[in-house]
């Protein structure tokens, strides 16, 4: 019987498999970042173990980093002492480290794939759930612990658990508006926040092969949220062309016979998937979050659903909880929830795409008064590649303040956060209760939504503004 | 890693679904760079709801954490085990848990017991309605035993063996450190490399 991509992937990766054992998967790529890495660098040092493979791994800052003046100390010391710390053990250890400042640094997951690093048919890990981001290039990534960290650094490898496959399949057209990110909260309402548990998702069909890399990242990304332990995309001449030329992509000969093995990473036609989901891209519309969990969302068009509606007993009481937190009422037509903050970045959605198509929904508009609008490019080269299309000042002149590269208010670490009972149309991945700040209302939206909704103070997608919308290449 | 056989503790019922782990310990209490020190961060934003039930007097020194389904979801912070730990939670018996904190909970000994959620509403009724309830978790049996329940779990035998030896993952996997050299001896070259051409 034929094999899924993912199994392929993790055929090619076992060091050992032995009865009775789990797996144990040699790791291609392992990104590290402040927030999860000390302790795992203790550890090392406490058995008084190396880095096993320096040149397989790479740093960078971008949790707890501030995303005004960076060129000053970083008021909160306690922020300070952990990138001081990761700076410390990156020297020990001999790990290449991209800081605050640097050129290369900003958002483990949008740095390792515009270096060339993820690659197709890698296994790519990184103490942070969102890995699964790296899925996009064909690659098995997945988000560990801080003790799998520690064991990835001594070992390079890992024991892990088998899994299960699962096929989501989206076929036809994305109609005009509709993008990656409505696309995977929908993927994420149908089958529940635990729907993937055990899972790895190949995403498939039509409707995935047309996307651009950027877009395919913006899925996978989010597969977390629908539990899975990872979301995977079949390579193709997209993603090749894509890699070629950056600066860790094969070269020579090498590119030629990465090529080859690269053409191979897809699902046989007689492979059998644990699991299939179907979804007809045609029926999607612009998709917003109402409640504390990425599952909890419905179309923007569509109204604040009531929690009696809901057959399971946990789904509605967890329905009421997510009402009462959200300060809503059932019945409320979501184009009415007025906000206080609309955030663009993220490694969901925070690559140059994504501020294009913010940018062309605010240019030559501005940003409603008692809003504030927050754009964090996901990575300095973002930044960079942002400010030379004039996208920044497209920001500025609606109202919106530009940022410096980071995680920013995905998860306020730093000081970008929600006040309590602030409300945010977010671009990012989680709109679990404070998880932008203490008592803060987060609703998940695309960039295209997110900029509407600054534009007109409450949820909207560009199709509301009145002067119709101006979607012309900036 | 600290060694689980079977442990007898009285619980702590939460009736909530979907624990995150943004709920468990908020993202500002993720700057420590220590394993321990996190139990006040533990539900920090619910503990100051005078009526949560972690807050009842009758609920401290509870070591059992029983939780409704998908438990342990979002962020792969560990310490979100560790401010279990660090709470004094030695066990937490939940239908479902997300695959990154069961991985996390495992790898530190905090033994994550997964039952049907009718078993975990009969544990939720006696603990609601005596909190001195208590309830055995025992892994030599694989079994969870308290008033009127007695429920089997799985756990594979490889995971349990690990942590009733309380032993180091990283010792064993570099008991294989040949197979590990062997396997990097035979990697393609055009694999990627982080050091720069």
């Amino acid at each position: 019987m034929g094999r899924t991509l993912a199994e392929k992937v993790w055929d090619d990766h076992v060091v050992r498999r032995a009865e009775g054992e789990p797996d144990l998967l040699f790791i291609d790529l392992h990104l590290l970042h402040e927030v999860t890495s000390p302790q795992a660098f203790d550890g090392l040092r406490m058995n008084g173990r190396q880095v096993r493979r320096t040149d397989l791994t790479i740093a960078t800052e971008d949790h707890n980093t501030p995303t005004l003046d960076i060129d000053k100390p970083i008021a909160d010391p306690v922020s300070r002492t952990q990138l001081e710390t990761l700076r410390k053990n990156c020297a020990e250890f001999g790990v290449r480290l991209h800081p605050l400042g640097d050129v290369e640094q900003g958002v483990v997951h949008v740095v390792g794939p515009q270096l060339g690093l993820t690659q197709p048919g890698t296994t790519v890990v990184c103490g942070d759930s969102h890995t699964s981001t790296h899925g996009a290039f064909g690659a098995l990534a997945f988000g560990i612990g801080t003790s799998q960290v520690e064991h990835v650094l001594a070992t390079q490898t890992l024991p892990l658990a088998p899994f299960r496959t699962m096929a989501v399949t989206v076929d036809g057209e994305l109609p005009e508006g509709v993008t990656a990110k409505d696309l995977i909260l929908a993927v994420i309402a149908q089958i529940g926040t635990g729907g993937g548990q055990g899972y790895v998702i190949e995403y498939r069909g039509s409707a995935i092969e047309k996307l651009s890399m950027e877009s395919r990242m913006t899925i996978c990304n989010m597969s977390i949220e629908a539990g899975a332990r990872a979301g995977m995309i079949a390579p193709d001449q997209i993603t090749f062309d894509y890699l070629e030329g950056r600066d860790h992509a094969p070269k020579g000969a090498d590119w030629d016979a990465a090529l080859e093995y690269w053409r191979t990473l897809h699902t046989d036609g007689d492979a059998v998937f644990d699991h299939e989901v179907r979804i007809d891209a045609g029926t999607l519309t612009p998709f917003v979050t109402w409640g504390t969990n990425p599952g909890q969302g419905v179309p923007l068009s569509a109204s604040v659903p009531d929690p009696a509606s809901f057959a399971d007993p946990g789904d509605r009481l967890s329905a009421e909880k997510a009402l009462e937190y959200m300060g809503l009422t059932a019945g409320q037509p979501l184009r009415e929830v007025a906000v206080d903050t609309v955030f663009v970045g993220s490694c969901t959605n925070g690559r140059i795409e994504d501020l294009r198509a913010a940018a062309s929904v605010v240019q030559g508009r501005k940003v409603a008064d008692g809003v504030r609008m927050l754009v964090v490019p996901g990575s300095v080269r973002v930044a960079l590649q942002a400010v030379h299309e004039g996208l920044d000042k497209v920001f500025t002149e609606a109202g919106a303040e530009w940022r410096h590269a980071g995680c920013s208010m995905c998860l306020g670490m730093n000081p970008d956060q929600l006040a309590p009972g602030e409300r945010s149309a977010s671009t990012s991945n989680r709109n679990f209760e404070g998880r932008q700040g203490k008592g803060g209302r987060t609703h998940l939206v695309s960039p295209q939504v997110a900029a509407a909704t600054a534009v007109l103070g409450h949820l909207a997608s560009p199709a509301d503004l009145s002067d119709a919308p101006v979607l012309t290449e900036v | 890693m600290e060694a689980f056989t079977t442990h007898t503790g009285r619980a702590v019922p939460l009736r909530r679904g979907n624990v995150d782990t943004d709920q468990i310990i908020p993202a500002h209490w993720l700057k420590k760079v220590t394993r321990n020190g996190f139990e006040d961060g533990l539900f920090e934003a619910w503990r100051k709801d005078e009526s949560f039930v972690l807050n009842a007097p009758e609920r401290k020194g509870a070591t059992v954490l029983v939780a409704g389904p998908d438990f342990g979801t979002g962020s792969s912070r560990e310490h979100a085990v560790w401010a279990l730990q660090n709470y004094g939670f030695k066990t937490v018996l939940s239908s479902r848990f997300a695959d990154i904190f069961r991985g996390n909970s495992l790898k530190n000994g905090l033994l994550t017991v997964v039952l049907p959620q009718e078993t975990i509403e009969q544990l939720w009724q006696l603990t609601e309605a005596d909190p001195t309830a208590e309830i055995t978790v025992d892994l030599v049996a694989r079994e969870v035993r308290a008033e009127g329940v007695t429920a089997p779990f799985e756990l594979d035998d490889n995971a349990r063996w690990r942590l009733l030896e309380g032993l180091d993952d990283i010792s064993l996997t570099l008991a294989n450190e040949p197979d590990i050299a062997a396997f990097e001896s035979r990697r393609p070259s055009y694999k990627p490399s982080t050091v720069r051409a």
